[in-house]
């Protein structure tokens, strides 16, 4: 980029970019945004997963833009034109492939952040709001994959839209009109599929990819957290940048390229040798076409969603109704917005907290990924017993911190972030 | 401490994962490979004669068949196409739309039977037949009770008789199990003959639900091969800008 700096330091562009510049602050956002973004130059492994998120939603809206040329969003004709993609569509099964495997990459790079911000503290002040974006994100990302999920017509999408849409019909007094105007029809229908496919194509990629730009405005107001948990605006050179900083552009635009190849690495052997994943990604009734009389042996949700349908599971009815387990799979994400005002400890990263935290979070992941398999099982065995004990679990670990994480002891902080990788 | 848990908690998982145990009894290894034209175009054969008399492969089209199984179009035309479709027509059944009547239910087309079941339950299935004079057609199947399709392939395969065992249910009582089935009358082929002869049906079967399935997978080598390259390069290269960060 030509630019030359005149006394005050401003940039003076000249050429195309100048005229631009003239007329918008293209310049001026790439440094504020990129060139001249400071961030801790001490980040880990675990900071890959914030970019890699950004490329899978860019690789689930372009997918996206192409499988809508070709496929038809009506009951009686979406599960050929899926096929019709897979067989007769030049490179249809790549784009395919690519947007299924897309929607599990998504959540497996998502909850690897989400981790990331807990362990790290990054959720805490300032970043409280960039936290919350996030948790919105979160949200949004399950209601999008709920309505991709049902897109393909298969005997799962079905059944799977049966079972979750009917939850709602669980609320009481409003529950039983909500369902039907969810569905638009008294059952799963056309109608269903068609208001989904609006839903999943237009509203909610938008309003994804906006909150993911406040998401990103916000951490560049904050700046970035780091694996030591310093804030590395107290300490500054005498031009005023950060002495622990460095420029994200080259510096972690350069790194993050390694994350993305060693992600595609992963991400392309799942598309061109196990694309179903065993039956996890893609799963295996979802090849028969919806058949409302022919119930599946065992409906279970995509893999991303078992940890919470387990919870929804493990509560029994009381008084009647089912409308607990609904309440308590709700309070499970709700409950995430809350963690920058439930953690109460003095330091943020979990380098320099106490054996409580550490053993907390532990256990906590232990639930976490417990309630995951409980949820892809059926509802026999030791399964239910052991839902129920993550289920609390779960729920201990964020409504039990503002008492463990203020008696855990912590270490001193250093003033300078150390080394980096 | 953490890294510990995390270990822990992916041992669990894997554990979890072997202990998943299918109800039913244990399918039969299908051992089939796509990669083998021969055995597809044999097993195109086959279905065309023995299958689709019934069964129909909807989302295959007759010449996208022809032309990844290498079969000449003439050869196509005069061979493997009984009625009167184009080339580009998916692949019929003869079946009338009131063949529900007949078998209680309509045949299911097989376009997809391979991923929506399993290539290991077709090659079961298929050998799963066994005399059942309860049932309708005279027999019954192993791998799916009460299945409404005939035995098409008794005279290649002969008849099975099941085989019971004693087995004390939860009560601890003794209680007749199927265990599992054995030759009763021979048929034209012999065992390994009529093993090999469904296994290339299971492998056409296999390739008829997802055609690009062989190309996809010799494909995702050259494309590991340059990402392991690009990974290399992009390591390289963050090396060289890093050198300067103290």
């Amino acid at each position: 980029m030509a630019a030359t700096s005149d006394s005050a330091g401003a940039p003076q562009t000249t050429g195309l970019i100048g005229w631009i510049d003239a007329r918008f602050p293209l310049t001026k956002l790439w440094r504020e945004q990129v060139s001249e973004y400071y961030a801790p130059k001490n980040f880990n492994f675990w900071y890959y997963f914030g970019s890699l998120a950004l490329l899978v939603l860019v690789n689930q809206l372009v997918t996206g833009i192409f499988l809508t040329m070709n496929y038809k969003p009506s009951a009686s004709e979406a599960f050929s034109s899926v096929e019709y993609i897979m067989r007769d569509v030049d490179w249809g099964w790549l784009i395919r492939y690519m947007h299924s495997t897309g929607a599990s990459a998504f959540f497996i790079v998502v909850y690897l952040h989400m981790f990331r911000a807990l362990i790290y503290g990054s959720h805490r002040k300032p970043r409280e709001l960039l936290w919350i974006f996030g948790c919105i994100i979160f949200l949004l990302l399950m209601a999008e994959a709920f309505m991709g999920y049902v897109l393909p017509w298969g005997n799962m999408s079905f059944w799977g839209a049966q079972v979750i849409v009917s939850l709602f019909g669980s609320l009481p007094v409003i529950g039983h009109g909500l369902v039907e105007w969810i569905r638009g029809d008294y059952v799963i229908a056309d109608a269903t599929l068609n208001r989904f496919f609006a839903l999943h194509v237009v509203a909610l990629p938008l309003a994804l990819v906006f909150l993911v730009g406040a998401h990103l405005m916000a951490l560049h107001e904050v700046g970035s957290n780091n694996p030591d948990g310093i804030e590395i605006k107290k300490l500054k050179d005498a031009k005023g940048h950060p002495l622990d900083g460095i420029p994200f552009h080259p510096y972690y635009t350069v790194k993050d390229v390694v994350g993305v190849a060693g992600f595609l690495l992963l991400f392309c052997g799942v598309i061109f040798f196990a694309p179903t994943f065993g039956g996890v990604f893609l799963e295996s009734p979802n090849f028969e076409p919806a058949n409302p009389l022919q119930t599946p042996p065992h409906i279970a949700p995509v893999w991303y969603f078992t940890p919470f349908y387990a919870m929804l599971r493990a509560v029994p009815s009381f008084a009647g109704t089912q409308v607990w387990g609904v309440m308590v799979m709700g309070a499970a994400i709700v409950v995430l917005f809350f963690l920058p005002w439930l953690d109460r400890a003095p330091v943020k990263s979990i380098r320099y907290r106490g054996p409580v935290f550490k053993i907390a979070v532990g256990i906590f992941v232990v639930a976490f990924l417990t309630l995951g398999v409980c949820g892809l099982k059926p509802p026999s065995g030791i399964y239910p017993t052991l839902a129920k004990y993550c289920t609390v679990l779960y729920f201990a670990f964020f409504l039990l911190m503002p008492w463990y994480s203020r008696l855990d002891s912590h270490k001193t902080v250093p003033e300078r972030v150390t080394g980096h990788a | 401490m953490l890294k510990r848990v995390v270990w822990a908690a992916a041992a669990l998982l894997a554990a979890s994962a072997a202990l998943a145990q299918e109800e039913g009894p244990q399918l039969l290894h299908a051992g089939n490979d796509i990669n083998n034209i021969d055995s597809l175009q044999r097993g195109a054969r086959d279905f065309m004669n023995y299958c689709s008399g019934c069964h129909s492969l909807k989302y295959l089209r007759y010449n996208r068949m022809a032309k990844d199984l290498k079969i000449p179009e003439a050869e196509l035309k005069a061979n493997l196409m009984f009625n009167t479709e184009k080339v580009f027509d998916g692949i019929n059944s003869s079946m009338p739309a009131d063949s529900e009547k007949w078998f209680g239910k309509q045949p299911p087309d097989l376009s997809l039977i391979a991923r929506s079941k399993s290539p290991d339950y077709i090659y079961s299935f298929l050998h799963g037949f066994y005399a059942d004079p309860t049932r309708l057609w005279g027999v019954n199947n192993l791998y799916l009770p009460n299945a409404a399709m005939p035995h098409v392939l008794a005279p290649l395969q002969g008849l099975q008789k099941p085989v019971f065992s004693n087995e004390p249910d939860a009560q601890g009582s003794a209680k007749m199990v199927l265990a599992g089935v054995e030759l009763m009358t021979p048929g034209q082929l012999k065992p390994e003959e009529y093993d090999a002869f469904v296994r290339d049906i299971t492998n056409f079967l296999d390739y008829a639900g997802e055609p690009v399935k062989a190309k996809r997978e010799s494909m995702g080598v050259f494309v590991t091969l340059f990402l392991l390259v690009f990974f290399a390069f992009a390591y390289l290269l963050k090396k060289e800008y890093w050198k300067d960060v103290h």
